[in-house]
């Protein structure tokens, strides 16, 4: 250690000269536009050794991963596995997080949802969804880690519509987008899709205490392919709302087949009656889970009109206000919560489909808000204000939320305040808070799908761009660009206080029944042709660092990193073996190889960790078996 | 001469005014709290230990900052050097220095009580060499850890001694070492025998 920083105190030495003459950064520091005091350079500037005032949570889309960056500096800080291996955290490679990730070694990470109490994000975790193989996965904000994946969760396919946390983190909500024959499993050809095919809205129930999840209950619907949704709140707690794009249940050529309805229907789910039905036993088990269903049961779900093939759905930070982007009618259209709770109580439903009412479409709209062309998603400042993404504008359109005057209802043009470009094709857009009572409403982020060469060229495959706006004022003004790895779809942003992390797992919270923490605990152990080493890593050794074992064992290797100190990560890489496991400090995994192959295999710390971390080595040495030997 | 050692002996029977037998209360008080408190603190800091490493001693324990953590941090980077392990076993002092501390507080309430100025010169004068032997002691502690360095270590250093007082640099740490609260008492013990002293310097046999 001492050594490492006389030689990186020399380097920078050496390294002066070349950095006086030209400071990194002059070209943009000369313009005093983009650099002056209040310029967004100034406001996006977190000085070395300063800290961000937000994280931001990346969905990391088909890499499988979360990305944790921070806000305003846009910069990114760390990369979160979740449903692929990733071995510069060895995840994926020790026996706990194969487990884990079971037979599946990527995910399609969509909407992340943190959770929350009374409305309020309360900073314990963050749940997140894989659409591709019908996962759902709980990371701790405690030690930023993934801890549990449920699923692949029964008759739900194309977990699309999720994560969507209610109030009180009772449940994640999910809907699924992939309607396929339930249950999974069962053969049914495409042609007979509406007869033989099924959606179906989940409630995972989660933990208060652990954050544990399990699949609550399910509520079948015709196979609508469900798309975003959110949780009601204040008035509308214990409702949730989901749009479909296909409620002309097509099964081919989605893009112009879907795409004929002048409408389609939302979900509009009363989760807590479904709660009570389940309770009630007005159920039936399918694939061991309990599936309501809903002709069978009123009051749990009731479809609502909107134009056209809608993407969003989004509840305002009162409750009241549900935004719905068109996606192919340049309006949002404003639903008020209130109208839809009277149109229950009044039946003032316009029809029934599969036995489930259709409510009246102008009976609870408040307003179709002409924004744009494309609009998606809509995020809440809390001051009364609407931010609506439009795909095909590349833009993000400022709206006023009712109540209106007259005079805006009569033109709601009027309620239109401002449009800032972005760049380009943006989907989700994120204000942090929007999905709860009090949102922070001064930051906006814009997720691009397209960066289209705004950054240095990389080749074909092209990056993501993210533009972080400041809503704080009248207009909205562009702060800064940032490139992320495909793909992020949604993300959530939280205050950094309101995060709770612990930096090194404390010693006595280690309740791994193979830890050691002395040296004269470690040891090699037989029992057959099974061999268990438990094994410590300190700076700058592994102990024992020898392991002699024969062709055919089976290796395990439980290790402790003792130290206690922050940053003072080892890693245990095997060579040949495929096998790289990063022990945080005061973490124990196992690891299990079965030794097919003989010689002498070196192993040594992969995460840099000392002066002498290029020493810290050691020899698995694989004998040929005895039957081998003889021949 | 002969003057000089009447008048002493004039000094070691004066009695003990109730100010000087209050100071002497107080400074059994103090002592029996340097019992309890932090005696003197080390502290290492370095570019990548920006917040510090700390080692508090007590009378009766070795207790490293961090709950306890920073002792087995100071461990690890001095087996680089080949320094022995910091262990509060190895401090024998550690298990009768409260009881010599506890001593020196019954000594003083003595003097309290029996209220002759030849008490309080026997305590002043143990205490002074209590002092100085823990002081030296400590010293001593200090050098053989810096210079019993092992020669097999991974890297070789100049010997060295931890400073007792004050600051210094050894490698790419600045050590810091300073009296604390328990520390400053044991000074307070002397000052107010002293004035216990002062108080009664003339009252009459």
């Amino acid at each position: 250690m001492k050594k490492s920083l006389l030689i990186t105190a020399s380097l920078a030495t050496a390294l002066l000269p070349f950095s006086g003459c030209n400071p990194p950064g002059q070209k943009s520091a000369g313009n005093t536009q983009a650099a002056g005091a209040g310029s967004p350079a100034a406001r996006t500037y977190v000085a070395p050794g300063d800290k961000d005032e937000y994280y931001l949570f990346y969905s990391g889309g088909h890499s499988g991963q979360v990305y944790v960056a921070g806000i305003p500096s846009m910069r990114h800080i760390s990369t979160i596995p979740v449903f692929a291996p990733y071995p510069a955290t060895g995840y994926g490679f020790d026996e706990e997080t194969k487990k884990m990730l079971g037979d599946y070694s990527w995910g399609d990470v969509h909407h992340p949802g943190l959770s929350k109490k009374d409305g309020l994000y309360d900073g314990r975790f963050l749940f997140v969804n894989d659409n591709a193989n019908n996962r759902l996965a709980r990371i701790s904000l405690t030690d930023f880690k993934t801890h549990q994946i449920l699923g692949p969760i029964p008759n739900s396919s194309g977990n699309h519509g999720s994560s969507f946390v209610t109030e009180n983190t009772e449940y994640v909500l999910v809907a699924s987008r992939f309607s396929v024959p339930l249950p999974k499993g069962r053969y049914a050809d495409p042609k007979d899709y509406e007869k033989e095919f099924n959606g179906m809205v989940s409630g995972i129930k989660v933990d208060p205490q652990s954050g544990e999840m399990s699949v609550g209950w399910q509520i079948l619907t015709p196979p609508f392919d469900w798309d975003l949704g959110s949780t009601g709140k204040g008035p509308s707690d214990g409702w949730a709302f989901w749009t479909s794009y296909n409620t002309e249940m097509a099964h081919e050529t989605l893009e112009a087949t879907s795409t004929q309805g002048e409408r389609d229907y939302a979900a509009v789910v009363n989760w807590r009656a479904a709660e009570v039905a389940v309770k009630e036993g007005k159920i039936t088990l399918l694939d061991g889970v309990p599936v309501i269903d809903p002709a069978k049961v009123p009051g749990v779900l009731y479809f609502l009109p909107i134009p056209k093939s809608p993407h969003g759905i989004d509840t305002d930070p009162s409750g009241r206000w549900i935004a719905a982007g068109g996606k192919l009618q340049p309006v949002a259209s404003v639903f008020d919560f209130n109208k839809i709770l009277a149109a229950i109580e009044k039946k003032d439903f316009e029809s029934e489909f599969r036995g489930v009412p259709v409510i009246r479409y102008e009976s609870v709209l408040e307003g179709s808000v002409p924004v744009g062309l494309g609009p998606l998603h809509t995020q809440f400042d809390g001051r009364g204000n609407a931010y609506t993404s439009l795909y095909i504008e590349s833009v993000v359109t400022k709206w006023k939320l009712p109540p209106w005057t007259a005079e805006e209802k009569a033109d709601l043009n009027k309620v239109v305040l401002d449009k800032i470009d972005v760049h380009y094709n943006i989907g989700h857009l994120v204000v942090g808070g929007s999905d709860t009572k009090k949102p922070y409403g001064d930051y906006l982020v814009a997720m691009n799908k397209l960066s289209k060469g705004r950054h240095l060229s990389v080749g074909p495959s092209q990056p993501e761009s993210s533009q972080l706006i400041d809503v704080t004022g009248e207009k909205m003004s562009m702060l800064y660009e940032a490139f992320t790895e495909p793909e992020p779809h949604f993300a959530q942003i939280i205050k950094a206080e309101t995060v709770n992390a612990i930096e090194v797992y404390p010693r006595i919270d280690n309740k791994h029944p193979h830890a050691v923490w002395e040296a004269k605990d470690t040891g090699v152990v037989r029992d057959g042709n099974k061999v268990e080493v438990k094994m410590m890593a300190i700076r700058s050794r592994f102990i024992p660092d020898r392991i002699d074992v024969q062709e055919g064992d089976e290796l395990t290797i439980h290790i402790t990193n003792v130290e206690q100190t922050t940053d003072m990560i080892h890693g245990i890489g095997i060579v040949e073996q495929n096998m790289n496991v990063v022990i945080d400090p005061g973490e124990t995994k196992t690891l299990k190889i079965k030794m097919t192959k003989t010689g002498v295999f070196p192993f040594y710390c992969t995460n840099f960790c000392s002066a002498l971390h290029q020493e810290m080595q050691g020899y698995l040495t694989v004998k040929p078996a005895p039957q081998t030997a003889s021949k | 001469m002969h003057d000089f050692l009447r008048r002493e002996i004039l000094f070691l029977r004066r009695p003990l005014n109730l100010t000087s037998r209050v100071l002497l209360l107080l400074a059994a008080g103090a002592l029996a709290a340097a019992i309890f408190l932090p005696l003197w603190k080390i502290h290492l800091v370095a570019p990548q230990y920006r917040e510090g490493l700390a080692l508090h001693i007590f009378s009766h324990k070795l207790v490293g900052g961090n709950g306890g953590q920073d002792l087995h941090e100071i461990n690890t980077l001095n087996h680089y050097i080949g320094m022995r392990t910091l262990s509060q076993a190895d401090f024998a002092e550690m298990t009768w220095m409260p009881f010599a501390l506890g001593g020196f507080c019954l000594l003083a309430l003595r003097a309290a009580v029996i209220g002759r100025m030849a008490t309080i010169l026997d305590l002043g004068v143990l205490f002074l060499y209590f002092t100085a032997f823990s002081l030296g002691n400590f010293y001593y502690r200090l050098y053989t850890y810096g210079h019993s360095l092992d020669p097999r270590a991974p890297m070789t250093i100049e010997p060295f001694t931890p400073v007792m007082l004050g600051s210094q640099k050894i490698a790419n740490f600045v050590q810091t070492s300073l009296p604390q609260s328990g520390g400053y008492m044991l000074g307070v013990f002397i000052a107010l025998v002293v004035a216990a002293m002062w108080c009664s310097r003339k009252e009459l046999p």
